[in-house]
């Protein structure tokens, strides 16, 4: 409960702090937004050129990117924690982190938020609903939650890899540039796993789950049977692999000696 | 003259102190390429070309575009803004150079930098993974060499644009972020500009945009025919010159209406 409080209490504080800088806001979400329609404009172009990929049609390709954007969104507002290494590690702001009374990945999420990432699950849900209708997509009543469950699941695996690799940080303090790296892995979840060759296909789905993000989970509502194994999966993956990254950074936690003064 | 050569010297020593940075970089470049290989060759399938490109030639595009971004690309438009809203433009100003000179010249020798310890390694690298073809032709690599060298001037320009504009609105940050993002679209990066539809390669002829990655990318994956090589450079030196004319005008009005706040 306690944690609940403290959520909205930096939820709120961060709306202060957010709304009193509105031109800033509104330039950083339209420059995301012009991201995304970057992707989108590539889809559309190639698709001007072909009619399938490896068997994926324009719509299913770009339901499929519609989706990642939610889970993306999902992770890019709660887990902003690419830079945790020079903030917290280098900086020695991790000592202050630990006197507080909450669990210490929890503190920097709060501290970290970016709401206004938020806004990805909007256009994400636009642009799954386009492709969705012009597929003639059939929704059983259950489909809406396992939406949500399946972009929770996503969202966790991301969060999950993030989490392991800013853990690397209470180890070693050298400055490393695997996180740019990451968020560039990530982009291969965005289209279907069956482009690519066998060994990347492994290494998205049980190394780095990226592929839980974008393409199983989307399989599901396309109706691709051959995928519905690893679609439901998705929920179970996101919780296994969070849970791990939440046991290495325990342990982290536990090596962490402190850095400045 | 001098000084401007020891401009770009300094920012090739400084860049060298911290060359371990562009290791991962090169990584970064490179796992970008890989995913767009795998959707070429997804979006190739059984067609043997797409837009007069083989799928071997569009390998070698997407490789040879986002090694030449290492070279062209520079941040002097970050550097500019921040000067600006440091106050450290008003020393710049009275200093013995032409500030946008002297930013030019440090953009290019971080890009002679990138040159060396960045795009070429990173294109050995690539090429040993991918199925690419350089080009036999000793003519095509002068043509390249040319056309990369107008491609950074023409990026510089923008970015120069882009800087001052931080003389009127103090925080540009988003207009750079945008600026970002159009080029990466309408230069060809992503993209060639032969594959768009065409209302959109009509509008596209009219921008400087494919100045900076389309034309050295084709010329390098023999995309271009001799006479269309000529044409595309000669476009690029025009918009070279065209360029001129919205920065001088715009630095002089930036000049008037510059207000320092502390320094």
């Amino acid at each position: 409960m306690f944690y609940v409080t403290m959520f909205f209490q930096y939820m709120s504080q961060y709306m202060k702090t957010r709304l009193e800088y509105r031109a800033d806001l509104i330039v950083e979400m339209i420059s995301d937004f012009l991201n995304q329609a970057v992707n989108l404009v590539f889809i559309l172009v190639v698709f001007g050129h072909t009619q399938f990929l490896s068997g994926w049609s324009r719509d299913e390709i770009i339901f499929i990117y519609g989706f990642f954007l939610i889970p993306f969104a999902l992770f890019s507002s709660f887990f902003n924690i690419w830079d945790f290494n020079e903030r917290y590690i280098v900086k020695g702001e991790m000592d202050r982190i630990l006197t507080r009374p909450i669990h210490s990945l929890f503190q920097v999420i709060l501290e970290r938020m970016e709401l206004e990432s938020l806004f990805g699950v909007v256009t994400g849900l636009v642009i799954v609903v386009y492709a969705g209708s012009s597929l003639d997509l059939a929704i059983n009543w259950y489909d809406p939650f396992l939406f949500i469950l399946f972009a929770i699941g996503g969202a966790l695996a991301y969060a999950a890899i993030f989490i392991a690799i800013a853990s690397i940080g209470f180890w070693s303090d050298a400055k490393t540039s695997i996180m740019p790296m990451m968020y560039n892995i990530g982009n291969y979840g965005r289209y279907p796993v069956d482009i690519y060759n066998k060994v990347i296909r492994f290494l998205l789905t049980w190394v780095l789950p990226f592929a839980f993000v974008g393409v199983y989970p989307a399989a599901y509502f396309l109706g691709k049977k051959e995928w519905y194994a690893f679609s439901f999966a998705t929920p179970l993956i996101g919780i296994i692999f969070f849970t791990l990254s939440i046991f290495i950074w325990n342990r982290g936690i536990r090596k962490y000696r402190g850095a400045g003064n | 003259m001098d000084k401007y050569v020891e401009m770009i010297r300094m920012r090739f020593l400084m860049m060298l102190a911290y060359r371990t940075d562009y290791y991962t970089g090169i990584l970064i470049y490179s796992i970008n390429i890989g995913a767009y290989y795998f959707l070429w060759n997804a979006i190739y399938g059984e067609k043997s070309s797409i837009e007069g490109l083989t799928s071997i030639q569009m390998t070698t595009y997407v490789a040879i575009a986002w090694m030449a971004r290492a070279f062209y690309f520079n941040n002097i438009d970050r550097e500019i803004a921040a000067e600006i809203k440091e106050g450290k433009v008003a020393i710049e100003l009275i200093r013995p150079y032409n500030y946008l000179g002297m930013k030019t010249m440090q953009g290019l020798g971080e890009g002679i930098f990138r040159f060396f310890f960045f795009s070429i390694p990173g294109m050995i690298l690539v090429a040993l993974i991918f199925p690419i073809q350089l080009p036999y032709n000793p003519v095509s690599w002068g043509y390249f060499g040319i056309s990369l060298l107008l491609s950074f001037v023409i990026n510089t320009q923008i970015n120069l644009l882009t800087g001052i504009t931080a003389f009127f609105f103090y925080n540009n940050a988003g207009l750079i972020r945008a600026k970002r993002v159009i080029i990466d679209l309408f230069s060809g990066l992503i993209l060639p500009i032969s594959f768009y539809p065409f209302w959109a390669q009509d509008i596209m002829k009219y921008l400087p945009f494919q100045g900076i990655s389309y034309v050295p990318s084709m010329i390098f994956t023999n995309g271009f025919s001799g006479s269309e090589i000529v044409y595309a450079l000669l476009q690029q030196s025009v918009w070279v010159l065209i360029l001129l004319i919205p920065i001088r005008l715009l630095w002089t009005a930036a000049k008037k209406q510059l207000i320092i706040q502390g320094g």
